[in-house]
């Protein structure tokens, strides 16, 4: 199974490369392109109430989300969804580092935060805004409440599991703590990290939308339910797909983060494979 | 060297030192109010709260909203699972649909399913329907995507000698595809059992159809804050439950594999 050995890269005539790139595009966006033309045809054909077609809603897309209300609704929520995300990851990190690293207040904490970890995120939100009442500040710490969890357990998890052999070679050669933090223990943890990391963001996502339906009057969650309850259905359309596009974005920026932290890991995984 | 002391004695060591984790934890909860840190209004006494949550487990009504939740959990979830292991199977099979549909996946998959509440209400209205929407949403790409890297990691080794030893197809899905593919579809369950369940209550906290998660927004409007906080500890308890029991039957099912079996070894 671990043959060293890598897959034999021929070089192809350059027609064939044109090709390949056509033959790409097609299989990328054959289906998204036929699904959207069914949609608009279906959606002539028989007008549904609640669902317009595709044309109809980028015509709303572009009515309602590009100009001011961008800056109203859009960016507010974003810049919300971004400190969230940081605060999350930077104390997950930095706590889970210190318990995992330290094996007593590890066993001591791990069923705590496991509780912690387990309770549906969106609970929270009616909790914190007891205790701290409708703030910017308040949506931040839901985001983080509920996003911080996968982080730190994931953190916690990874610094435990660090190669015992590694360790202490490294502790005889006389690196010291901070090195060995710097260029052994997050190193090895990483993949673990940013797994959690990943399941971190949706959950981020998730509380970012439902906090402002709940208690607000800005932002995107609540912009897209007055939609609803205006039954402004192309208007509220617009706003799933916006929000999607969100999601796809925060995933792009996550896919090309993980594919550098990680270059090295996908690199021994690919070996071990071939 | 870190192996001295006998494997008992370790678990032992770490179970207590768990309780004592959760201990005080409730220590600490129980002295925040009291030394007036947090008004007891906005944070009640932990005594106080489990005291409701014993109340509450003697309560019918409660049992009946836990029901619900579970309900439309467990319907969701078999719905989502189903059609992701039937898609996932037949698409990742064949390489022409793997590819073709590559882009539309990547699309869809990252849409946060919340977003799709307003959608839900409006064609389903308050009632169980709108919620399930949502559920199946959430937890069908958690298996999907599973099941399309699973149905994919088989050994070509493998596949090649089942094909020269002349397996029927339906053979080879059974005996090659289904094993290789098992540890991949657990994962994707047991991610996809804790995401429902997030969803389940988001779904009866914001639309209001009957749960757990309707009684949360209800005694959050009717100011009940001992009331509220026994509430969360209850979903805690719920999601805990879940957890391990997947856990469990992922053991269960995969004691055959690898990284089962190493586990036990080490």
């Amino acid at each position: 199974m671990t043959l060293y050995t890598g897959t034999v890269v021929t070089v192809r005539p350059k027609s064939r490369v044109w090709r390949s790139i056509g033959e790409n595009a097609l299989y990328a966006l054959g289906l998204p392109f036929l699904l959207l033309v069914v949609w608009g045809v279906w959606s002539t054909i028989s007008p549904q109430k609640f669902f317009p077609g595709p044309i109809e809603i980028i015509q709303a897309f572009v009515d309602t989300w590009i100009g001011p209300q961008f800056f109203v609704d859009v960016v507010p929520s974003l810049a919300r969804l971004g400190l969230g995300i940081v605060l999350s990851i930077a104390i997950g990190i930095t706590a889970g580092t210190v318990i995992g690293s330290i094996r007593w207040l590890r066993e001591l904490l791990e069923p705590t935060l496991e509780f912690f970890r387990a309770i549906p995120p969106p609970v929270l939100i009616p909790v914190v805004v007891l205790l701290l009442g409708i703030t910017d500040a308040t949506k931040v710490i839901v985001i983080v409440s509920g996003a911080i969890w996968p982080i730190l357990l994931n953190t916690i998890e990874g610094v435990r599991a660090t190669d015992a052999v590694m360790t202490e070679t490294a502790r005889s050669f006389g690196i010291t703590r901070w090195q060995r933090l710097r260029y052994l223990v997050l190193p090895a943890a990483s993949p673990q990290i940013m797994a959690g990391v990943r399941q971190g963001l949706s959950v981020a996502l998730i509380l970012m939308v439902i906090s402002e339906m709940f208690s607000s009057s800005s932002g995107l969650g609540y912009r897209i339910t007055y939609f609803q309850r205006n039954y402004l259905i192309a208007e509220m359309w617009s706003g799933i797909l916006l929000l999607g596009l969100i999601g796809v974005l925060l995933a792009t920026i996550f896919g090309i983060v993980e594919r550098r932290v990680l270059s090295w890991y996908h690199g021994i995984k690919e070996v071990e494979r071939a | 060297m870190a192996r001295r002391s006998p494997r008992s004695l370790r678990s032992l060591r770490k179970a207590v030192l768990g309780v004592a984790g959760l201990l005080g934890f409730l220590l600490t909860w129980q002295l925040i109010p009291t030394l007036g840190i947090i008004s007891p209004e906005y944070l009640p006494y932990a005594t106080e709260t489990l005291a409701r949550l014993a109340d509450d487990l003697r309560d019918l009504a409660f049992w009946r909203a836990v029901g619900q939740t579970m309900t439309s959990w467990a319907i969701g979830l078999t719905i989502a699972s189903v059609a992701a292991i039937a898609l996932g199977t037949v698409i990742g099979l064949i390489p022409f649909l793997r590819r073709a549909t590559h882009t539309t996946v990547e699309f869809l998959r990252p849409i946060p399913s919340v977003a799709l509440i307003p959608l839900a209400v409006l064609v389903y209205g308050i009632q169980m329907q709108a919620a399930l929407v949502i559920i199946v949403f959430a937890s069908f790409w958690q298996v999907f995507v599973q099941v399309l890297y699973g149905v994919a990691d088989v050994d070509a080794v493998a596949r090649d000698t089942a094909r020269s030893f002349g397996l029927s197809r339906s053979s080879r899905v059974v005996n090659l595809v289904l094993p290789t593919a098992l540890p991949y579809l657990m994962t994707g369950l047991r991610l996809a059992a804790a995401v429902a369940l997030i969803l389940a209550i988001t779904a009866e906290m914001v639309i209001g159809n009957p749960g757990v998660g309707r009684l949360i927004a209800l005694s959050g409007s009717a100011a009940d804050w001992v009331g509220l906080y026994a509430l969360v500890i209850v979903t805690g308890l719920l999601g805990l439950t879940i957890n391990l029991l997947f856990r469990v039957i992922e053991r269960r099912s995969l004691a055959w594999h690898q990284s089962v079996r190493g586990e036990e070894v080490l």
